[in-house]
């Protein structure tokens, strides 16, 4: 469903060029849960990024369902995003004064989609968050918060939910409890979810791990879809 | 994403900064305000001009000496006047079917006195067919007959103020007044016949005495030249209706040009037209003047709402971010600063609106100093301060909406 073919991106920073991602190519399948793991500035954030087309490769193809994005222009990737992607960020991403129902339903704006209410008060059900539907970011616990960012990833419906470290600001206990609702979506759902974080403990959840090291992939163990990559990143190794 | 979700967004942002928001709106409609009450006294003032002037009476033409003899003050323009009744009546007497009556007068400035009040009033000298031509109406009483004309008599007229100011809960007709001329070197009594109905507004004849001619030219022989006319500071022509009034003025002209055996006037001869036209032009330009004030504080307000969703723009950094990544396009962001702000600008337009016309109604009719004030809304004002307060609301949107859509998702929601 996802497949990135010889990404390339690099950051200028003054004189130095980063090359944040150096040639990744990756396939996802509908359904998987994969972890990308890797320390920071090894480029898991920017494949994230290319990934939910909040960003676009320098160079490289990025085929989702079929259809090359990459050269996609700025209305219609954020179109799409809005659609076929659902992000849950370390940091909550909620809006300040808004209830949990109206932050689920914000996506569906942009959509101009009609039953918001329901459709938004289904997807606060599906995580737990039934009897917070009133309830504003100050009044809702950081785990509460974090389900809030889930939900409304989840209301349009969409092909993926990219979760950027969704634990980083969370306690362990917390932290284990929304891992355990993203396994749920996957495995009684179907969700396909791609994970970015820097701990073996929540990677450990995930299906596949995928690590990365300056702007490469070193180790992926979906063996079957990405022996080409596995390869690629071992001869990388070697060298 | 529809205009009402646009809509509530945008009010929900504002209703959020409640303070901000009002201080915005705040300059927005003191902007407004200022336009449409600054042009309704604009207007109210032309308008007050011309009524004034208009209630002179109708179809007039004025001669006075010429500009260099006015400017002596008191009996000393009295003394270098060169306009005398006997060409007023030589005016009436030539038959022009478009002049319908002549009247000539002689004003100063006089302390009117009777028992133990006072008052500073203009004395009018004149005749009789004077309340016709200035089309004034008596409220008590007679104005001066033809038969006083000619026997110089010592009656007096009052307009209405002066009557209130000295025979306050006394009927006038019938009291005697003292009229102090020359710095009060000389008194004379007068015997009350008349009081004028009230006039209003700033018109003059509410403080003026009126007193037939030839009884203050029997007892000033001063007042004649030394040929034997009897001089005077104007001479009034009433007009027929429908005549032509310029060539009627030119008639009139060439007269006293004739009469003065001169071939440059030694007067000055306005019709109630020019007088109107050069008291609009005044009035227009203080019109403009006020607009333009008032059309400042509106560009201030303007530059206010920019600022505000300027620093808005900033501060929702992160905000902004959050829409990009659940699907809105950079159309819905500068859609949503931008409605933010019309929905500012016409808001504030409406108060202002309101407010401008509500202080345009109670100013009119209240006296400033001694000035009443007049008021005249204009729909036009109305309109074009509320299309600026819009304009100026979609252009301080467009800016910081467009600032809005640069900011790169990414950071923006690493922006904590």
């Amino acid at each position: 469903m996802i497949r990135l073919d010889g990404v390339r991106k690099t950051f200028t920073a003054g004189e130095t060029q980063i090359h944040a991602l150096d040639g990744v190519s990756l396939e996802i399948e509908r359904g998987e849960f994969v972890a990308i793991m890797g320390q920071s500035g090894s480029g898991k954030s920017t494949m994230m990024n290319i990934i939910g087309l909040l960003d676009r490769p320098d160079d490289g193809a990025y085929l989702l369902s079929g259809q090359n994005v990459a050269g996609l222009s700025e209305h219609a990737r954020a179109r799409l995003r809005g659609t076929a992607f659902g992000f849950v960020f370390q940091s909550y991403s909620l809006l300040p004064r808004m209830s949990a129902l109206e932050q689920v339903e914000l996506p569906l704006i942009y959509q101009g989609v009609r039953d918001r209410r329901r459709r938004a008060a289904e997807a606060l059900v599906r995580v737990g968050l039934a009897d917070r539907i009133g309830h504003r970011p100050t009044q809702l616990s950081g785990g509460e918060q974090q389900r809030v960012a889930i939900a409304r990833s989840l209301v349009v419906d969409p092909l993926v939910v990219l979760a950027d470290e969704p634990t980083g600001a969370l306690d362990t206990a917390t932290g284990h409890e929304v891992m355990t609702l993203l396994s749920d979506l996957v495995d009684q759902h179907g969700m396909t979810i791609i994970l970015v974080t820097h701990e073996a403990e929540v990677a450990e959840f995930a299906q596949r791990t995928v690590r990365m090291r300056d702007g490469q992939i070193i180790e992926d163990t979906g063996a079957e879809h990405a022996a080409h990559t596995v390869n690629h990143a071992n001869t990388s190794q070697a060298t | 994403m529809s205009f009402f979700d646009a809509l509530r967004i945008a009010v929900r942002a504002i209703v959020a900064n409640r303070l901000r928001s009002l201080l915005t709106l705040l300059g927005l409609v003191i902007g407004v305000s200022s336009v449409i009450a600054l042009i309704a006294v604009g207007q109210g003032t032309q308008k007050g001009v011309s009524d004034q002037i208009r209630g002179l009476g109708t179809d007039l033409i004025f001669i006075e000496p010429s500009a260099a003899a006015t400017t002596q003050q008191g009996t000393g323009a009295l003394l270098t006047t060169t306009l005398t009744q006997a060409d007023a009546l030589a005016i009436a007497a030539n038959g022009n079917p478009a002049i319908q009556a002549v009247s000539a007068h002689i004003t100063g400035e006089t302390q009117a006195i009777a028992g133990a009040n006072n008052v500073g009033a203009e004395s009018v000298f004149t005749s009789s067919n004077y309340a016709e031509v200035r089309d004034l109406e008596i409220a008590a009483g007679s104005f001066i007959a033809p038969p006083h004309d000619n026997a110089g008599s010592l009656v007096a007229v009052l307009g209405s103020r002066v009557a209130e100011t000295l025979y306050p809960g006394i009927d006038p007709i019938g009291q005697e007044i003292r009229l102090s001329f020359l710095a009060g070197r000389v008194v004379f009594a007068f015997t009350v016949i008349g009081v004028l109905q009230e006039v209003g507004g700033a018109a003059d004849a509410d403080d003026q005495v009126f007193v037939p001619l030839t009884g203050l030219a029997n007892r000033f022989r001063f007042l004649y030249t030394p040929t034997g006319d009897l001089r005077v500071t104007q001479i009034d022509v009433q007009t027929t209706p429908g005549a032509d009034t310029s060539e009627v003025k030119q008639q009139v002209s060439d007269l006293l040009l004739f009469r003065h055996n001169r071939t440059d006037p030694d007067f000055t001869i306005e019709s109630q037209d020019d007088l109107l036209d050069a008291a609009s032009e005044v009035a227009n330009t203080l019109s403009i003047l006020l607009g333009v004030i008032g059309g400042i504080s509106l560009l201030v307000g303007g530059i206010g709402v920019m600022n505000i969703m300027l620093v808005s723009v900033t501060e929702r950094t992160r905000e902004i971010g959050i829409r990009r990544a659940v699907g809105a396009t950079a159309a819905d962001i500068v859609n949503q600063f931008v409605t933010e702000a019309l929905a500012l600008s016409v808001l504030g337009g409406i108060i202002g609106i309101v407010i401008g016309v509500v202080a345009s109604l109670l100013v009119d009719g209240q006296t400033v100093g001694e000035q009443e004030m007049t008021t005249v809304i204009q729909a036009w004002s109305i309109a074009a301060a509320f299309g600026v307060s819009a304009g100026v609301g979609l252009i301080s949107g467009i800016y910081p909406a467009w600032r809005a859509t640069v900011v790169d998702p990414i950071a923006a929601l690493r922006n904590e």
